[in-house]
């Protein structure tokens, strides 16, 4: 039996309140974990939301994790807008950043400015690859996206995988899976002294407006939209379908590229395995919950950047596993998406039995 | 004239009132049909009959007033109640699982237990009995809109129903389709079932129908003997003025063929869907060619290949001799190419998007309204309040989304986008499907005057009085073949009904 049946038009006050009552929802079913941990919750609320923000690493912390989320998250919104589903980002990630540190690793003892640029775009290019085989796959041979770039993912951490441990090892190192260590030309710069925020944030930062210039504006992000709202007015307008899949697929795989390609070049320093700390998964959840709206994505990413960090005070201040984070994250999309189906549906009321025979 | 022993009307309504947020559908209406009664519900769209019916049916439940069934009062509280007083409905708007069988979907409808093999058997026999031919076993996703109906009425017949309720059931139908229906409906009658027969068209109510209720703006305006009214006083009646009619002057520019299609072939994979086989016409500037038929007889198959949704040979469709057969939609469009489709919400307009935004679906190839891959949304504003007010779109502005309109203000606001793009060649899809008297002649108005200042208009319809109203020349498209296109004087309404009907028998 069905119980939800579909509201003839989702509020848009609903809409946008319902990423804010997912968060309290899982605030308070956090309370409830912390408590059954033996932990005051409310210490443990202090422990993870307000002592990151207390000093200026923390900050900076944030600002680090933020900014692969927001990157990630924007091109990933452009796809699901178009109800395409790239949910690969991780692995467009992990190619970005193996093509960016093939140019580090090629160009090592080098001193030339274009190095940086090279690893940016090579980083481009290896995520917009990644991305391009879904596509591919799904205008080919119509193969659902939402697989093939979850299996791609895979693909792309045994390739780094491999490289780490085989080609590209660090002859120096002690047999450690990882790359040499870049070198000042192949990283971007601190932007603070002591603090490990570094220039990478400022493509983030050129990112969010010209997204959202592409989205309010652009002609090919009308196009994307009507096609994933109503496919076949895309089909009568003349907008190509195949077009939509291309685009949405790679232009996520550009942006995860980008990120991967800056985390290498950024506070990691080298190619390993642990490159990404999930990213690319997260920021599904950040694309989410920020509506697939710049501003919205913005103000998810500082809150799962937030939440990685606080993961990892509460894993210091309280020995709390390292998978509280992971919690976070599963729960508050898990009560996103429970508050979307509510805005889009509503509960069935019960109907009155065998009526008539009461008035016959 | 009621006596003692006469029996209790089969159904009474009295003063049944619904509100809606701020609009009365139904205010005080009282209505009754007799036993063995075929009784018109007579009244343009909105007028309140389709909610009228779903209160009947207990779809719908009313704020006041009482229901009296052969005498006693009841409450119905949802169909399966209907249903088990005897009632049966035939929606406007199918009520179909698309990936079920015909058989499926009606035995969905049955209570209790079924064999789908006899049930098919049953199936078969009553829609050859009352003219409806229905195969059973296809999925419905597969059928036409005029076939899908059938399976609505030969569902609501498979259940003995004492009273049924037909909500424009001719829409779709051939004229002897039609008067095999009505034969069905006086049998039903005569056999002493009630019909409550919903409908604008006044030449079938007074062919049809006993009685005549009409509504207008949610209440009853009059209840009359329809054969006793002249067609003009039931007008009067149903839209509060004369009946508008179109105006048809000649064309006097210069006649030249604008879309030629020759040879066009399309081999459908759908086994259960149509095929086209060597389909050639042309249309001129100036010209409005109609194209009759039941659909599911190439209608879609023909539309897709002219708009460019389906890319056929090069030479097979030209517009202003240029070959366009193997351009996509896009690019047919910037040869001057428009188009309005049957489906209006979700094809012909994105529901979920403002007017303003679905203004610019076909329209931001004109100057202006896009520049350097940036939309102009201010200029589109601009542009669709433009339409809004030329084509009289009673809307809450540009910034409505389309879904908020109904069905002829959506029309009118689609068909002014296209009008607006100064095309050379339009094509029109049911253009007045669903929509009230005021917005139908409205839209054949503007079609006559599109062609008029030197437009090649194709219009694809299944009402037939429609394409006698606005065509100069007729062709009909059956079982995927089209026949020679003949001048609206020298054929009729009966010549083109055995066109749509014969060739489909021997199609099938």
């Amino acid at each position: 039996m069905q119980l939800l049946e579909p509201r003839d038009t989702p509020s848009r006050l609903m809409r946008w309140a319902a990423p804010v009552l997912a968060i309290l929802l899982t605030l308070v079913s956090a309370a409830i974990l912390f408590a059954a941990l033996g932990k005051p919750p409310l210490q443990a609320f202090h422990v993870f939301f307000i002592e990151p923000l207390q000093t200026a690493n923390g900050w900076s912390e944030l600002a680090l994790k933020a900014s692969p989320l927001i990157l990630i998250a924007l091109g990933l919104a452009l796809g699901f807008r178009a109800r395409i589903y790239n949910i690969g980002a991780e692995g467009q990630l992990l190619v970005g950043a193996i093509f960016a540190s093939g140019v580090a690793i090629h160009t090592d003892g080098m001193d030339a400015w274009w190095i940086l640029p090279a690893m940016v775009l090579a980083g481009a290019i290896g995520g917009g690859l990644w991305g391009a085989i879904p596509a591919w796959l799904r205008t080919r041979f119509n193969a659902s996206e939402t697989l093939t770039t979850l299996m791609l993912t895979y693909v792309a951490t045994y390739l780094l995988s491999w490289l780490v441990s085989g080609p590209w090892r660090d002859p120096g190192g002690t047999n450690f899976p990882q790359s040499i260590l870049f070198s000042e030309a192949a990283m971007f710069a601190p932007l603070f002294e002591g603090l490990r925020i570094n220039t990478s944030v400022f493509l983030t930062l050129v990112a969010v407006p010209l997204f959202w210039l592409f989205v309010a504006k652009s002609f090919l992000a009308f196009q994307l939209a009507v096609g994933g709202e109503a496919p076949a007015a895309a089909r009568y307008a003349g907008f190509s379908a195949s077009r939509t899949v291309w685009l949405s697929l790679v232009i996520s795989g550009v942006t995860a590229g980008i990120a991967g390609a800056a985390e290498a070049a950024g506070p990691v320093g080298q190619l390993t395995l642990s490159l990404s700390p999930g990213y690319g998964f997260a920021a599904i959840i950040v694309a989410w919950v920020g509506r697939l709206h710049p501003v919205g994505i913005v103000l998810a990413g500082l809150l799962l950047a937030l939440i990685y960090l606080g993961g990892e005070s509460a894993q210091i201040a309280m020995q709390l596993p390292a998978a509280i984070s992971w919690l976070f994250q599963g729960m508050l999309l898990f009560f996103l998406l429970g508050a979307d189906a509510f805005v889009d549906h509503r509960l069935r009321r019960r109907r009155v039995r065998n009526p008539q025979t009461e008035a016959v | 004239m009621s006596s003692p022993s006469s029996p209790p009307p089969r159904l009474s309504l009295l003063n049944i009132t619904k509100r809606y947020p701020g609009v009365v559908a139904n205010a005080e209406v009282s209505l009754s049909v007799m036993p063995g009664e075929i009784h018109a519900v007579l009244g343009e769209n909105g007028a309140g009959k389709s909610t009228l019916m779903k209160i009947i049916y207990g779809a719908v439940h009313a704020d006041e007033g009482e229901i009296l069934c052969n005498g006693r009062q009841v409450h119905i509280a949802n169909p399966a109640a209907a249903r088990q007083l005897g009632i049966g409905m035939v929606f406007q708007h199918f009520q179909l699982f698309e990936t079920l069988t015909v058989v499926e979907n009606i035995a969905l409808a049955l209570e209790g237990k079924f064999d789908l093999r006899a049930l098919a058997g049953r199936v078969r026999e009553v829609s050859a009995r009352y003219g409806l031919p229905l195969d059973p076993e296809r999925l419905v996703h597969s059928l036409s809109v005029g076939e899908r109906q059938r399976v609505e009425i030969v569902r609501c017949l498979l259940q003995n129903p004492q009273l049924l309720i037909l909500d424009e059931p001719t829409s779709v139908l051939t004229p002897q389709a039609v008067r095999t229906l009505f034969e069905t409906l006086r049998k039903l009658a005569s056999e002493g079932v009630s019909i409550l027969y919903i409908s604008h068209k006044l030449h079938e109510i007074q062919d049809l129908c006993d009685r005549a209720t009409v509504m207008r703006g949610g209440r009853v305006t009059g209840e009359t003997d329809p054969r006793q009214e002249s067609a003009a006083s039931l007008a009067r009646m149903m839209i509060g003025r004369e009946l508008p009619v179109c105006e048809s002057r000649p064309y006097a520019g210069e006649v030249s063929p604008v879309l030629e299609v020759r040879g066009l072939n399309y081999r459908n994979p759908d086994p259960f869907s149509s095929s086209l086989h060597d389909i050639s016409f042309t249309v001129h500037a100036g010209e409005v060619l109609g194209i009759a038929g039941i659909s599911g007889n190439g209608q879609a198959e023909l539309l897709a290949a002219l708009s460019g949704e389906h890319v056929s040979a090069a030479d097979a469709v030209r517009i202003a001799g240029q070959s366009v057969g193997n351009l996509h939609a896009g690019r047919r469009r910037d040869l001057g190419l428009a188009f309005v489709p049957e489906e209006r919400l979700g094809r012909g307009a994105v529901p979920g998007m403002a007017l303003a935004q679905n203004y610019q679906l076909t329209a931001h190839r004109q100057p202006g309204l896009s520049r350097y891959g940036l939309l102009d949304s201010a200029r589109a504003l601009e542009s669709a309040t433009h339409c809004i007010e030329r084509f009289d779109v009673r809307c809450n502005g540009a910034q409505a989304p389309a879904r908020s309109l109904s069905g002829g203000n959506l029309q009118k606001f689609i068909v002014g986008r296209e009008v607006l793009q100064t095309p050379r060649v339009m094509i029109v899809a049911q253009p007045t499907w669903g929509v009230d008297v005021g917005a139908a002649a409205f839209l054949r108005q503007t079609l006559i005057d599109v062609a008029r200042s030197g437009v090649a208009v194709l219009v694809i319809s299944e009402e037939l009085e429609e394409l006698f109203e606005i065509c100069d020349s007729i062709a009909v498209l059956a079982g995927g073949q089209l026949s020679a296109p003949v001048p609206r004087e020298q054929t009729d309404a009966e010549q083109i009904g055995l066109l749509m009907a014969g060739t489909r028998q021997q199609a099938a």
